[in-house]
């Protein structure tokens, strides 16, 4: 039977059969970075390749909201001018940039990690600590 | 092997772990400690009444309507930067969930092999390099977590703060790498609130000895005279505090790490975070980005009031995900660990894990009753205690 997954169907009904975090990359300092190693509980699941190229974008995704350029400088001097009440109505740069990688997350876990049996967690929701991933029972084998 | 659940939704900073408290349904976040805090937006609010009373009226007339004017635009400042300070989260570092305390866990035991009965087990650190300097991260017994680096978890609040400068009692909250900006731009600003309070206040004082004589003048304004003194003593505390965290943030470095002497000394690593270029670190400390928030605060979780049938609830499904639906029927293979929602719970695990560890238990919880001021010599107490076992 052929079947796609939708990722509410997915966690109703599957059992996670373990769970994998990626640790933060801190060789360049304290800016967000997550390790683009694939660990060897996915190695049966996932491609090496297509696995760095999704720690890769998060990383890239996760330098462009910390960059310290012009952009925060100006958006800083504005904030402090105005004693920082320009953020009740304006969104912080870094939070815009969240918004996109949530929305890069659920674009790869719909497409790459939810038909493998696989869910990528936003690492937003762990204190930008981990990327969970979680490994759901493979029911392909059972059938 | 499903189980009925009956919950009801909580906002999340309500079973949040850790000694702090919230306010305006979570937006306002504090330490528990606040009555040092009262006492300096007493000591600001009261100082400035006086002088708006007092010496503006006189000022405005004899010398220029700019000054009250000025006064009231910085006072605003401060007491923005202020509350800024205080109400906001520093930057603390959200509990790691069983399933990843549990991974972490699993990590260490392979990496340490197997430990001689009888013998302690090595103390949990992990190297990693940065900018070709090794540091050291520890694992928070609290937590259960390798704290980043810079970060440090603050016994008074009971949590792990990203870039933890110190607690401040006087602002009653940390001040970590969320509000650091706010807390140095508080100091500045009222530097030059007390500066200015003070030099109009002589300046008054002098006018009007001109004319009436100084202790005539002294009995018409008796509120010069308890501004005066707030003044002076005020003056060498915050110009003082506020020069240090200049001299800090030109080399990048927390108060933290300048107690504990991290980066000084002969035989100490360089700081590694330091761009050795003084424009350059203050930048990256007062120009950088704004951090958001990873402790949500706000958000909607399930908590269950009460759990029928055989499945054991585990509160570990219901904190995982905010907007997404939260799952009551799903059954998880993942063993069960004692939920740290509460400190006590937190310190009796940390209590056991500490028994098989040589490392130190490092969050003492403070005994005395009176919040310990931050002052370098508290804090190096402190410090040093924690260091002792080292």
């Amino acid at each position: 039977m052929a079947e796609t997954h939708s990722l509410q169907d997915m966690r109703q009904q599957a059992t996670v059969a373990s769970k994998v975090f990626i640790q933060r990359d801190y060789t360049q300092g304290t800016m967000c970075q997550f390790q683009t190693k694939l660990p060897a509980d996915l190695e049966a699941r996932i491609d090496k390749q297509q696995f760095e190229e999704t720690v890769r974008t998060l990383n890239n995704l996760y330098a462009e909201a910390e960059k310290i350029g012009s952009q925060s400088f100006i958006e800083g001097c504005l904030a402090c001018l105005t004693a920082y009440a320009v953020f009740l109505c304006m969104e912080t740069h870094y939070e815009k940039v969240l918004k996109k990688i949530a929305k890069f997350i659920q674009e790869q876990n719909d497409k790459i990690y939810a038909p493998r049996g696989l869910l990528l967690t936003d690492p937003i929701e762990r204190g930008l600590r981990v990327i969970e991933v979680t490994i759901f029972e493979d029911r392909s084998l059972t059938r | 092997m499903s189980a009925v659940m009956i919950t009801r939704k909580v906002r999340k900073w309500e079973k949040l772990p850790g000694k702090n408290t919230f306010c305006c349904d979570g937006r306002v976040m504090m330490a528990r400690q606040k009555g040092v805090f009262y006492l300096t937006m007493f000591l600001i609010i009261g100082t400035c009444s006086l002088f708006f009373a007092f010496e503006c009226p006189y000022l405005a007339v004899h010398l220029s309507p700019a000054i009250p004017v000025f006064a009231a635009v910085l006072f605003l400042f401060v007491m923005a930067m202020l509350l800024r300070t205080s109400f906001s989260d520093p930057g603390v570092l959200p509990r790691a969930l069983p399933d990843e305390a549990t991974f972490i866990e699993m990590e260490i035991e392979a990496a340490n092999g197997n430990v001689p009965p009888g013998q302690r087990a090595p103390p949990r650190i992990r190297n990693v390099q940065i900018n070709s300097q090794i540091v050291k991260l520890k694992y928070c017994y609290t937590c259960k977590i390798f704290r980043p680096p810079r970060a440090s978890h603050c016994s008074i609040c009971d949590n792990c703060v990203d870039r933890f400068d110190h607690h401040c009692p006087w602002v009653g909250n940390c001040v970590g790498k969320r509000n650091y900006r706010y807390f140095y731009m508080f100091t500045l600003s009222l530097s030059l609130l007390t500066i200015y309070i003070f030099t109009f206040n002589i300046v008054h004082v002098a006018m009007r000895s001109v004319v009436s004589g100084f202790l005539n003048t002294l009995k018409d304004t008796p509120g010069t005279v308890v501004e005066l003194l707030v003044c002076f003593f005020t003056l060498w505390s915050v110009v003082g505090l506020t020069g240090f965290h200049t001299y800090l943030i030109s080399l990048n470095q927390t108060t933290n790490e300048d107690i504990k002497g991290s980066w000084s000394g002969k035989n100490r690593i360089q700081n590694p975070y330091s761009h050795k270029n003084i424009i350059k670190n203050c930048c990256e400390v007062l120009c950088g980005p704004t951090y958001p928030s990873v402790l949500d605060r706000r958000g909607l979780m399930q908590e269950d009031l009460a759990a029928l049938a055989a499945l054991p609830s585990t509160n570990s499904d219901t904190v995982s995900q905010t907007t997404r639906p939260v799952l009551c029927l799903q059954k998880t293979t993942a063993p069960l660990i004692p939920n740290e929602h509460t400190p006590d719970e937190a310190k009796s695990i940390a209590d056991s894990a500490a028994e098989k560890s040589s490392s130190p238990k490092e969050e003492q919880p403070p005994s005395a009753k009176l919040p310990p001021l931050a002052s370098p010599e508290t804090d190096a107490e402190a410090s040093i205690a924690k260091d002792k076992p080292h």
